[in-house]
């Protein structure tokens, strides 16, 4: 048989260098005010990425961080707390981190759908709308723990999700497309009519409160004031990070090659008995799962929710970071997301250009680069004696 | 009476809107043999396969596995009763690896959990090295090379070695029966031989493993099986050794009336 090939192990520095480098760039960004010194540095930062890939520090980054997960956690700890502290009274920047990371984990909700299995979902924004709605109802109703909140969210998106899974699971046509296409236009047509949700005014929400700790308390650690939406950058930080985690361990596991295997030949798949819609069920709910959650946690950030919040366009927002990020590639949603979400904020010109700005960048990377920013890369599911 | 054969078909009829593609159809698998399904094109012989394993469903009449009936049992079920096959045309997943396709003709005797994938790293992690001790194994008997190239993504393989991983999914599953269709389709002679000795080498090796084999390559046919079908417009035609069914006037009548 032949031998196993041995493995040199890869050299740290690149990753701790890397994540530095995201630290940074993230804190600049949001940092910025003036426009003209806003473009340099975004092309500085992709000069830097660009040269990185090119020779090289890409894939040592990629090989060490595949070899030390926990050193890779453990400097994401550091680095967030660093960005933390440079952002600590920047109640707006720390909004925006906030909200980056909240379309950041509806996108890998997105890619479970979309880039493992290919079911079409063009109705991201409402199922983030029903978490955020479902929120503001039990809030109103007071006297639910703030925890079973923000996960009835996630679960009422669920439920609303497999009212539409008979469509979805249909094998032939564009069911999946058009069903979603309906509900995330729908959404919107349906909370403005309705009274009892506020109808266009929308609702008020009060924040959260979990286990006593409440987010709308300044924090002093150590003689230095946060800003109480620093709260919500942990939570949003740890909701994204957990996700991430996970969605790492599905995409590198037996289930993993069966989404795939779904999305890319439905024929081969039941012929090796998997169980089709199965699969697809659970890749719809976990994605669901995870927009409403996370709407349930934007509506209590904010305060305030309104249907010109969830719109169709947001859907579409949605899947173009997935698709500009690398379609299948969670990582790459990270910077995609940071990069949809910031530059409309920064931009004022942008602001009423966006949707057809995100259409004209879909389409060239649809044509230009079909992978995205970032590349998926093909799954090795080895498990040496490492773990 | 002679042992009751693995598959049986009775009056199996498969209709695509007007056009009888299988008609009436009466056909035994014995265990352990090689059968040959051999026709001119678009005589059915794929359509046959597709119904066996689930992948169309009968019109009319009756299929039997190992005595139960399959006549209307999801592609699931009969993957799960030992049924395995290859395709016309390659499926392989392209952009996943060569395990990740091979992984998937397993799948019956992997633990598809949440638990068991998210959170049991290492009982998962211990069932990935056993299979793809496996893998590598098969692989190596096929090219030794191959597997060595375990982890390269299945678009990066030629037309023959893309094949060998196709027929290593069928197997690895340790099925019962096995349905090749074309294996010879986008190879040139020589490539198609060395498949087919190394199939046969395999075949020796699970013991008696049995085989429905399509083919277009008669040197082939003649090497391989043990009986042959001949359908034609999707009604057989002729059934025997292939030295029989080749001299048989109406097999050649059919043939020649194609070309
Ligand atoms: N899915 C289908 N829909 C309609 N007609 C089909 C379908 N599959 C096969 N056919 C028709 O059935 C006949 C038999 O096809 P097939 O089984 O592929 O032939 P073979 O494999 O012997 O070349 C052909 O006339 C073909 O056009
Ligand atoms: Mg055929």
């Amino acid at each position: 048989m032949s031998a196993l090939p041995s493995h040199k192990p890869a050299r740290v520095w690149p990753l701790i260098v890397a994540v530095a480098f995201a630290a940074a760039s993230l804190t600049t960004l949001v940092l910025i005010e003036n426009q003209k010194l806003l473009g340099l540095t975004l092309a500085g930062i992709a000069a830097l990425c660009f040269a990185a890939a090119r020779f090289g520090g890409v894939a040592a980054t990629e090989a060490a961080a595949s070899e030390n997960p926990w050193l890779l956690r453990g400097l994401v700890l550091i680095a967030a707390m660093a960005v933390l502290f440079v952002l600590r009274d920047d109640n707006f920047g720390l909004l925006m981190v906030a909200t980056v990371l909240i379309y950041a984990t509806v996108c890998i909700g997105l890619t479970i759908q979309m880039g493992y299995t290919g079911l079409t979902n063009f109705a991201a924004a409402a199922f983030v709308g029903t978490g955020g709605y479902t929120a503001a109802m039990l809030g109103q109703k007071g006297g639910l723990p703030d925890i079973v909140v923000l996960i009835s969210g996630g679960l009422i998106a669920v439920f609303i999700g497999s009212l539409l899974i008979l469509p979805v699971l249909r094998t032939r046509g564009h069911y999946a497309a058009l069903t979603t296409l309906a509900f995330g236009v729908m959404f919107t047509v349906f909370l403005d009519a309705n009274e009892l949700l506020g109808g266009p005014q929308g609702l008020k929400i009060p924040g959260i409160n979990l286990f006593g700790w409440d987010f709308s308390d300044d924090l002093h650690i150590a003689g230095y004031t946060f800003s109480f939406y620093v709260n919500y950058v942990i939570l949003t930080g740890a909701v994204t990070a957990l996700t991430m985690v996970l969605t790492g361990l599905l995409d590198r596991s037996w289930i993993g090659v069966w989404l795939d295997v779904v999305r890319l030949d439905e024929t081969a798949a039941s012929v090796f008995g998997l169980k089709v819609g199965r699969w697809k069920v659970l890749a719809f709910t976990l994605g669901n799962f995870l927009a409403g959650l996370m709407g349930a946690i934007y509506a209590k950030m904010t305060g305030f929710i309104a249907p010109s919040n969830f719109t169709f366009g947001d859907s579409l927002v949605m899947v173009s970071i997935v698709i500009l990020g690398g379609i299948g590639n969670r990582w790459g949603v990270l910077p995609a997301a940071l990069i949809v979400v910031l530059l409309p904020e920064k931009l004022q010109f942008i602001q009423e250009y966006r949707l057809l700005l995100y259409a004209l960048v879909v389409i060239v990377i649809l044509v230009v680069q079909p992978d995205g920013l970032v590349a998926r890369r093909v799954r090795t599911l080895r498990m040496e004696a490492r773990s | 009476m002679t042992a009751p054969a693995l598959l049986e078909s009775r009056g199996l009829t498969v209709r695509f809107g007007g056009l009888l593609a299988l008609n009436a159809l009466d056909i035994d698998v014995r265990h352990g043999e090689v059968l040959g399904l051999i026709g001119p094109n678009g005589s059915g012989k794929t359509t046959f396969l597709n119904v066996i394993s689930g992948v169309y469903s009968a019109s009319a009449g009756s299929i039997r596995l190992d005595g139960a009936d399959i006549t209307t049992a999801s592609a699931q079920h009969l993957s799960a009763s030992g049924l395995a096959r290859t395709f016309q045309r390659s499926r392989l997943c392209l952009p996943l690896s060569v395990f990740d396709n091979i992984v998937l003709g397993a799948q019956k005797r992997l633990n598809s959990g949440l638990w068991h994938n998210l959170i049991q790293r290492k009982a998962l992690a211990a069932e990935v090295r056993a299979i793809a001790a496996e893998a590598r194994e098969l692989l190596y008997v096929f090219n030794p090379t191959l597997a060595d190239k375990l982890y390269d993504p299945a678009i990066s393989l030629g037309m023959i070695d893309r094949r060998r991983v196709e027929i290593c999914r069928a197997l690895i599953g340790k099925p019962k029966l096995v349905l090749l269709d074309e294996p010879s389709a986008g190879m040139t002679h020589d490539e198609t031989d060395q498949v087919v000795d190394e199939i046969l080498g395999i075949r020796k090796s699970l013991g008696g493993l049995t085989i429905i084999i399509v083919e277009h390559e008669m040197g082939l046919i003649e090497r391989v099986t043990d009986r042959c079908v001949v359908l034609n417009y999707g009604k057989k035609i002729c059934e025997g050794k292939f030295r029989d069914v080749a001299s048989d006037p109406v097999v050649r009548e059919a043939y020649l009336g194609q070309s």
